[in-house]
C-alpha cells in the first residue's frame, strides 16, 4: 500500500501531524490513519479556547468502522476549527494533508514539535505496520 | 437440570489452583454468625395451597382498577386498549433481546422505529432515541447531553423547583463527582420565567418540567421566552413532559426546547406498583452525536428493500467506551412497543381525546373543592393535576379517604416542599368517573368532622 507523505509537516507515532505556523500550528491526521479508519463519518473537534497537551487525547473521529481518540501532538490552546469537516468529515480522507485538516492550536511552546518524526522518519515507521 | 457447567473435577482444580481446600474457605471473610444462617421458614406448600395464599395477599393491594384513584405525581391511571398487552405479550416481542443482528431482528427494529417516529412527531423534535429506563434517568440523561456539548467547559444546571423532585434527585445522583453546580430549585414560587435570568455562560442547560410538578402549565409564549433567554446565554433547553399532555398543548419542540425527556408509562404502561417504567428522549438532529441511548434508522437493502437497523452505534458505550456520552446501551424495548401500539390504538385524535378529558375532569373536581369551605385550590392554569391547601394534615385525610372511602388520595406535596405543608396534588385521568370525583368531593367535604 502507497501512502502519501507531506514534507512539511512533523508526525507523531499516534499517526498525528502538525504544521507550525510562526506562534501557531495547524493539526490533523496522516494519509496512513485515515486510510485505516476507512470512511469518516463524523469528526468531534476540540472546543475554541480549550486548552489540549502533548500526546493526550482531545478529540474523537468517528468512521464506519471505529471511534478513535486523536492525541495532541504539541500543548497549546484551541485557536480554530475546521468548520467543513461538519459537513464535509470525508475531507479527512480525501485530502488529509489539506483540506482536511482538524484544528488550529496557539503553541504553549514554539519549539515543541522539533523533538517529533518528520516525513523520512514516519515513512519509516508505518514502513514497519 | 443444572445450568452450571463446572464438574466437582473443575471445581476441586480451581480451589487447589488457588489454594484453598473448599468453596466454605472462600466465605470465611463474613463472620461466622452471618455465614450460613438458619433460615425460619414455615414447612413447603404443595401448588394448590401456595395459590390460595398469595391470592389472599394480593387482595389486600389498593389497585386502581377496583378502586377510584386520584393519586398522579409522575405515574398515571390512564385506561389501556387491549390491543396493547396483546401486542406486548406476542412471544416474537417478550422473548426478544437485544437486537444486535439486525438480519434476525426486523420486526423489533421496526417497532422501535415505530416509536421513535411518533415520539419525535409527539413532542416536535427531530430525532428520539429507543427509550430510557425512566423520565428520571432520560432528564438526567438531557442533563448529560447538555454537558457533552459544551465539552465540560460548563458546569451550571440550572433546575425548576417545578422539576419532579425525584429527577432531580436522579440528576443530582448522576452528575456528582463531575463538579457541577445546581440553581434554581431552591423555591417553588419561582416563576420558570425567572430560571432564564439564573443562566450565564457558565451554563450548560435549563431544565423545566412543563406542565410542572404541581400540575401547572407555561403557556407557549412563555416558554418561547425563556427558550429565547436560555439560548441568548448559548445554553440548552430541556422540557421534561407529560406525553399525554402534548396531545392538546403545543409540542415543547414548537416552543423552543433542545431536548424533550420525560416519563412515557402514561402511554399504554401499566402502573405495576411502580416500574418497569419508559423514559422518552428526543432531541435536535444537529446533536444527535451528542445524544444517549440507542437509536434503530431505516435504510435500504442491497435490492432496494426496506430494513431496520440499529445507528449511530459508534456514539454508544460499547465502541467507545469511557469517552461516550452516556454509560447507557439498553433501552426500555416492550415499554417503548407498549407506548407505541397505545398511540397507534389511539392515534393524534384520539390522544388529543384522552388528554382533554384528563383536563375536563380534573377542572370539574378543582371547580367543585373551590366552593369546599377550608380547602384552597392553588392558582394557574393546569393540565391535569392541581394542588390543593387543605384544613388538615394530608396524612389525615388520605387515611380518612381509604378507610371510610375506599378512595385513594392525592400526592402528600409536604413531603417534597416545606412551604406546601398541608398541600394534596390530585390527579384526574379519563379513568376517573364523575361519580367517582362527586364521591371524593363529598368525602373531603365531611372531612372536617371526620
Amino acid at each position: 500500500m502507497e501512502y502519501r507523505f507531506d514534507d512539511k509537516v512533523r508526525y507523531t507515532k499516534t499517526h498525528e501531524w502538525v504544521r507550525v505556523e510562526g506562534a501557531e500550528a495547524v493539526i490533523g491526521i496522516s494519509d496512513y490513519a485515515q486510510n485505516k479508519l476507512s470512511d469518516v463519518v463524523f469528526v468531534d473537534l476540540p472546543a475554541e479556547g480549550k486548552a489540549v497537551k502533548k500526546e493526550t487525547a482531545c478529540m474523537v473521529i468517528e468512521s464506519v468502522k471505529a471511534a478513535e481518540e486523536v492525541f495532541a501532538p504539541v500543548s497549546g490552546t484551541v485557536s480554530a476549527r475546521n468548520e467543513k469537516l461538519a459537513k464535509g468529515p470525508e475531507l479527512v480522507n480525501r485530502d488529509p494533508f489539506g483540506e482536511g485538516w482538524l484544528f488550529r492550536v496557539r503553541l504553549s511552546d514554539p519549539k515543541e514539535a522539533d523533538s517529533l518524526m518528520d516525513a523520512a522518519s514516519y515513512r519509516k515507521l508505518v514502513e514497519t505496520l | 437440570m443444572s445450568f452450571i457447567p463446572n464438574t466437582d473435577a473443575d471445581r476441586a482444580r480451581m480451589l487447589q489452583a488457588i489454594g484453598v481446600s473448599s468453596t466454605r474457605d472462600l466465605f470465611h471473610d463474613v463472620p461466622e454468625a452471618f455465614r450460613f444462617p438458619r433460615l425460619d421458614l414455615p414447612p413447603a406448600l404443595s401448588e394448590q395451597e401456595i395459590l390460595s395464599e398469595l391470592d389472599q395477599l394480593s387482595r389486600q393491594n389498593a389497585d386502581c382498577a377496583a378502586r377510584p384513584c386520584f393519586l398522579g405525581a409522575g405515574a398515571y391511571n390512564h385506561f389501556i386498549p387491549a390491543v396493547v398487552d396483546f401486542v406486548v405479550s406476542r412471544s416474537e416481542f417478550a422473548t426478544a433481546y437485544t437486537p444486535y443482528q439486525p438480519e434476525i431482528s426486523q420486526g423489533t427494529l421496526q417497532a422501535i422505529f415505530e416509536y421513535q417516529s411518533m415520539i419525535a412527531r409527539l413532542t416536535g423534535m427531530d430525532v428520539s432515541n429507543a427509550s430510557h429506563y425512566d423520565g428520571a434517568t432520560a432528564t438526567a440523561e438531557a442533563v448529560i447531553m447538555a454537558l457533552s456539548v459544551f465539552q465540560r467547559q460548563r458546569s451550571r444546571v440550572v433546575l425548576s423547583a417545578g422539576l419532579h423532585p425525584q429527577y432531580r434527585a436522579v440528576v443530582r445522583t448522576y452528575t456528582q463527582g463531575m463538579g457541577l453546580t445546581f440553581a434554581g430549585d431552591d423555591a417553588i414560587s419561582r416563576p420558570p420565567e425567572d430560571l432564564a435570568s439564573l443562566c450565564d455562560k457558565n451554563t450548560a442547560c435549563v431544565v423545566i418540567q412543563n406542565p410542572d410538578f404541581l400540575g401547572r402549565i407555561a403557556p407557549p409564549a412563555v416558554m418561547k421566552a425563556i427558550a429565547a433567554a436560555v439560548h441568548a446565554c448559548g445554553a440548552l433547553l430541556v422540557v421534561v413532559a407529560n406525553p399525554v399532555s402534548l396531545g392538546l398543548l403545543v409540542p415543547p419542540g414548537e416552543a423552543g426546547a433542545d431536548v424533550v425527556a420525560g416519563e412515557g408509562q402514561a402511554l399504554g404502561n401499566h402502573l405495576s406498583f411502580g416500574g418497569p417504567s419508559l423514559g422518552f428522549f428526543a432531541f435536535r438532529r444537529d446533536q444527535i452525536r451528542r445524544s444517549s441511548g440507542r437509536i434503530a434508522g431505516e435504510t435500504r437493502d442491497r435490492d432496494g428493500r426496506t430494513g431496520y437497523v440499529f445507528t449511530l452505534s459508534t456514539r454508544e458505550q460499547h465502541i467507545r467506551r469511557e469517552k461516550a456520552t452516556s454509560n447507557i446501551c439498553t433501552n426500555q424495548s416492550l415499554n417503548a412497543l407498549a407506548a407505541a401500539a397505545y398511540m397507534t390504538a389511539l392515534g393524534p385524535g384520539g390522544l388529543r381525546q384522552v388528554a382533554e378529558l384528563c383536563w375536563h375532569k380534573a377542572h370539574y373536581l378543582a371547580d367543585r373543592i373551590r366552593k369546599l369551605p377550608g380547602f384552597t385550590v392553588h392558582a394557574g392554569e393546569f393540565f391535569h393535576e392541581f394542588a390543593v391547601s387543605c384544613p388538615r394534615p394530608v396524612a389525615k385525610i388520605n387515611e380518612m379517604l381509604f378507610e371510610k372511602h375506599g378512595i385513594v388520595g392525592g400526592y402528600d406535596l409536604g413531603r417534597d416542599y416545606p412551604e406546601l405543608k398541608d398541600a394534596v396534588l390530585l390527579c384526574c385521568t379519563e379513568t376517573n368517573t364523575k361519580a367517582q370525583i362527586d364521591e371524593l368531593v363529598d368525602a373531603l367535604g365531611g372531612s372536617r368532622h371526620g
